[in-house]
């Protein structure tokens, strides 16, 4: 029993990572028509930058912050850079992003030194409580916390602010919302920003977690957020939720029984929903929250 | 005479590398409607849609209050007053009816909310299934709710593409009712292939035909020419 809790915790932890970078990347998706493959980078730049303000700061909420504000300035100039000039074409945002993620994984090395680092949680997130034979690790359920107060706000912000409907409309029809006056572009680039932010916030959670942080990481959880994507439905932000924690717990559990598998399982999962159920468990163009 | 609140000289668009009109120019006096008509195809809908800057012309101008319009962004040319209901209504779907009108309010306060409540009464139906999503109306009402919507802004020109399009006779008597009343405070332009209502509503018309405006008059010479109305609209 304590087992099958432990796994499950482990799994929402996992799943609420994954979250963080693919609620970012169905979104942009369904608003901006976006293939992103640099989004992982993002994850990436702010596990390095959180580690290293952390590293200086000593304040781990401050490698929070500091890691956010990353995400939202390297998220502005990925929009303006790399993404304006190529939106309508597939083909071109694939290569671009794909280059660029190349080009952010290689610059942390260039800034950060080549070698891994390592990472540990703050004091007060460090260790665990006993509740009875269960043990619960601090950081983990921290990370859960996390995930789930972010969903919360994004979830209030799409469904009760001007910005959030404009938002789930822009997901429906761009071009009305331009009918009508409001500026997509705009909206765009805030999207963008919040969704690398996310991403910055995921990768700055993760570091502590997994206690080593490397250039790549960005790459291989961007896998795992892209098969989120597909079962969640592209552009549902609630499916992003709901699929990464479906993805976290397969591969927690599988890490634990068959680890060689977990990867796999992931995917024949997104097999399934592509083969029957193409728009995802969540998708249809009506619902972007 | 006084100035025209549209104008279009020689404009010319393309989409992707068809050439889709050739040479259209018209204009849009204050305060009357003002009907395009044409066959399938002819190009009225990409007229509209040059019009709102989401297909812009290549070549010629669009002039809106004596200002050079042609090459601005369609926010921005919405924002200058026109509103646009596309052929397809353009309902947001997954929103209700409520967040599809106030996904088009700039902001909320007194005054746009008393412009919401004179909108509905022009369209009371629309407060019935206030809270219903967008994507469960019938046509009608979808046709409605976009009308409605468009009016939403303080818009001096609404474009509107073939409101009758799919609705039953009597759904269309109504919606053209509605048309009619905003005709008091609103310059139009009317994309309609139901001659019997274009000619009810309209001041006057032109004729598109292969991207181009080829006739032009008051809505009455077209009721007393049938040549011109077979030639160009196949109808008698
Ligand atoms: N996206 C597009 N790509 C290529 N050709 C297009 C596109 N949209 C429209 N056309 C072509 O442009 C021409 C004019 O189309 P448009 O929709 O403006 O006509 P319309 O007068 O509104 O017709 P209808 O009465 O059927 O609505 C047509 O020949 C059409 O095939
Ligand atoms: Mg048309």
């Amino acid at each position: 029993m304590d087992l099958f809790f432990n796994l499950a915790i482990n799994g929402l932890a996992t799943g609420m990572l994954i979250f963080l970078l693919a609620a970012g990347l169905t979104i942009i998706f369904g608003l901006m028509d976006v293939l992103n493959f640099a989004h992982g980078g993002l994850f990436a730049w702010g596990a390095y930058s959180g580690v290293w303000i952390y590293d200086i700061s000593g304040s781990f909420l401050v490698a929070i912050l500091g890691a956010i504000v990353t995400g939202l300035l390297l998220g502005a100039l990925t929009e303006w850079l790399i993404i304006k000039p190529v939106y309508g074409n597939h083909v071109q945002q694939i290569l671009i992003t794909l280059g660029f993620m190349l080009v952010l994984s290689e610059m942390l090395k260039v800034v950060f030194g080549p070698n891994q680092k390592s990472a540990a949680p703050p004091a007060y997130l460090d260790g665990s409580w006993q509740l009875g034979d269960v043990i619960l690790i601090k950081y983990r359920i921290f990370i859960i916390l996390v995930g789930a107060l972010v969903y919360g706000i994004t979830y209030f912000i799409l469904k009760r602010t001007r910005i959030g409907l404009i938002v789930r409309a822009g997901v429906m029809n761009k071009e009305m919302v331009q009918s009508l006056g409001i500026n997509i572009r705009l909206v765009f680039m805030l999207v963008f920003m919040v969704g690398s932010a996310m991403a910055a916030l995921g990768g700055v959670l993760l570091a502590p977690y997994s206690g080593v942080i490397y250039a790549e990481m960005g790459m291989e959880f961007a896998i795992l957020a892209f098969i989120v994507v597909v079962i969640g439905g592209m552009g549902s932000f609630t499916g992003s939720l709901l699929a990464a924690i479906l993805v976290g717990m397969a591969q927690a559990f599988m890490a634990y029984y068959v680890s060689e598998l977990s990867l796999a399982v992931n995917m024949l999962l997104m097999f399934a929903v592509l083969i029957f159920r193409p728009q995802g468990l969540f998708g249809g163009k009506g619902e972007a929250a | 005479m006084m100035k025209a609140l549209l104008e279009l000289h020689d404009v010319q668009t393309y989409i992707d590398q068809y050439h889709i009109l050739h040479d259209i120019s018209f204009e849009v006096p204050k305060g009357e409607v003002t009907v395009l008509l044409g066959r399938n195809g002819a190009g009225k809908t990409t007229t509209l849609r040059t019009i709102m800057g989401l297909n812009p012309a290549a070549k010629g101008s669009v002039q809106y209050n004596s200002e050079d319009i042609t090459k601005l962004s369609p926010y921005k040319i919405a924002k200058k007053g026109i509103g646009y209901v596309p052929e397809d209504q353009g309902i947001f779907e997954g929103l209700t009816v409520g967040e599809n009108m106030r996904v088009a309010m700039k902001k909320e306060n007194e005054s746009t909310h008393e412009r919401m409540e004179w909108v509905l009464d022009l369209f009371p139906d629309l407060k019935t299934f206030w809270k219903k999503p967008g994507g469960q109306l019938s046509g009608g009402q979808k046709q409605m709710l976009a009308i409605a919507r468009a009016y939403m802004n303080e818009n001096e020109l609404l474009l509107i593409d073939e409101p009758s399009k799919g609705l039953a006779p009597i759904v269309v008597e109504k919606v053209m009712e509605s048309i009619q009343q905003m005709k008091e405070r609103t310059t139009i332009v009317l994309v309609e292939q139901n001659f019997l209502m274009a000619s009810r509503i309209g001041d006057q018309f032109y004729i598109l035909d292969d991207g181009q405006t080829v006739h032009q008059g008051a809505m009455e010479e077209l009721q007393e020419n049938e040549t011109l109305r077979k030639k160009y609209l196949g109808i008698a």
